[in-house]
């Protein structure tokens, strides 16, 4: 599947299912960690059809990043049945997020 | 234009030079703090030296041999290290800027938190390593640096374009340099907060309200610039594949900073390889 570029609305959509797991990166345009998050993501969500993949710019969705507490890019959440099981401040490695989707 | 920038001076960032300079590549190593190397008495374990030799005579003997062989040696402490449009490396000193093709990071690992209670409690709650990564996010609010040094103050400054209300706090320690942001040199007890962090508290009992903390110990360090640039960085250690790079084309890292044996064998060995690997990368990128 392909990353999706989440509005407030599609992010509610999203972590409020319960049939997948679902990972979201929090990024911005302007920051260097980001780029290098950007292509591990996008890795994930072609490989795994089981995984839903979002990316949320915190210029634009500002709210969401306030909501959980996105002090810092890259910030990654994962999403279980509906609720925030793990969050990883800083990049992250594929294998290290595989695992925790898994 | 150097073809590559060294940072650190000590058995990996040097041994990474020589095959630069032996490669007809303009090089320059950058060093500021004391290598770790320096601090070992004797080192009796190291091919060659039938009644070992001192850390800081293998350092500074290290040093001579890349001035002579025409790498450019200098004593600047590095702030700062971007990437511009061209996938160029900027290194800025105090003082100077400087350009290349390549980069190695060869910085040995500097301890990176201080040994304060809540500091990783508060990773990513409101405790950032990064000023240009995450003060966006720190608009108009009231922000504190730890740390007391040039370093502690670039980052106060680069933070000063979102917001005025900045404390560098020293932990005790005494500045080292001027700014003209608020100081506060108690020592500190605690981090405390909730869902994220809210004060700091003082070994003499008062307490002081933020809303974020910097961490900006001691001069940059490697895991410093690699938080910035991007590098993959686990335990602390930046993530190399087996020819010393990055995940960044162009950027190795060599020695203590990658983990494994803190051992001058290893050093050089990786800085042999990742000087190899950045000779490579130049010929192929003219």
């Amino acid at each position: 599947m392909e990353v999706l570029h989440l509005t407030k609305e599609k992010f509610e959509e999203i972590i409020s299912q319960k049939e997948k797991a679902v990972l979201v990166d929090f990024f911005a345009t302007w920051c260097g960690p980001c780029r290098m998050q950007g292509p591990i993501v996008e890795e994930i969500a072609k490989e795994n059809d089981d995984i839903i993949v979002g990316k949320l710019d915190v210029d634009e969705v500002s709210e969401v990043a306030e909501k959980y507490n996105v002090y810092s890019i890259p910030t990654l959440l994962i999403f279980k049945n509906g609720e925030l099981v793990r969050t990883f401040v800083g990049l992250t490695s594929k294998t290290i997020l595989l695992n925790a989707l898994k | 234009m150097f073809d590559c920038i060294i940072v650190g001076a000590g058995p990996a960032g040097i041994s990474a030079s020589l095959y630069l300079a032996r490669a007809n590549k303009k090089v320059l190593v950058l060093y500021y703090n004391e290598a770790q190397v320096e601090k070992a008495h004797k080192i009796d374990n190291y091919y060659g030296f039938v009644d070992g030799i001192s850390g800081n005579d293998l350092y500074n003997n290290g040093i001579k041999q890349a001035i002579n062989l025409g790498v450019d040696v200098l004593q600047e402490e590095v702030l700062d290290i971007k990437i511009d449009m061209d996938m160029h490396y900027q290194v800025n000193t105090l003082n100077n800027q400087y350009t290349s093709k390549t980069l190695i990071i060869a910085t040995g690992n500097k301890k990176l938190r201080p040994n304060i209670k809540g500091i990783i409690e508060f990773e990513g709650k409101g405790i950032s390593y990064c000023a240009i990564c995450d003060g966006f996010f720190y608009r108009k609010k009231k922000l504190a640096v730890l740390g007391a040094s040039e370093y502690a103050i670039s980052e106060a400054n680069e933070l000063n374009n979102i917001t005025d209300d900045i404390t560098i706090l020293t932990n005790g320690e005494k500045l080292n340099g001027s700014t003209k942001f608020n100081v506060i040199d108690k020592k500190i007890k605690e981090i405390k907060g909730d869902v994220k962090i809210r004060n700091v508290e003082f070994e003499d009992g008062s307490t002081f309200e933020i809303d974020g903390l910097f961490i900006a110990i001691g001069s940059a360090g490697g895991i410093d610039f690699a938080k910035k640039l991007g590098l993959m960085v686990e335990n602390d250690n930046i993530v190399v594949d087996e020819n010393m790079k990055t995940n960044i084309d162009g950027l190795y890292a060599c020695g203590n900073i990658t983990g494994g044996l803190l051992q001058v064998g290893k050093a050089v060995y990786e800085g042999s390889l990742a000087g190899l690997s950045a000779i490579k990368y130049i010929n192929e990128n003219k």
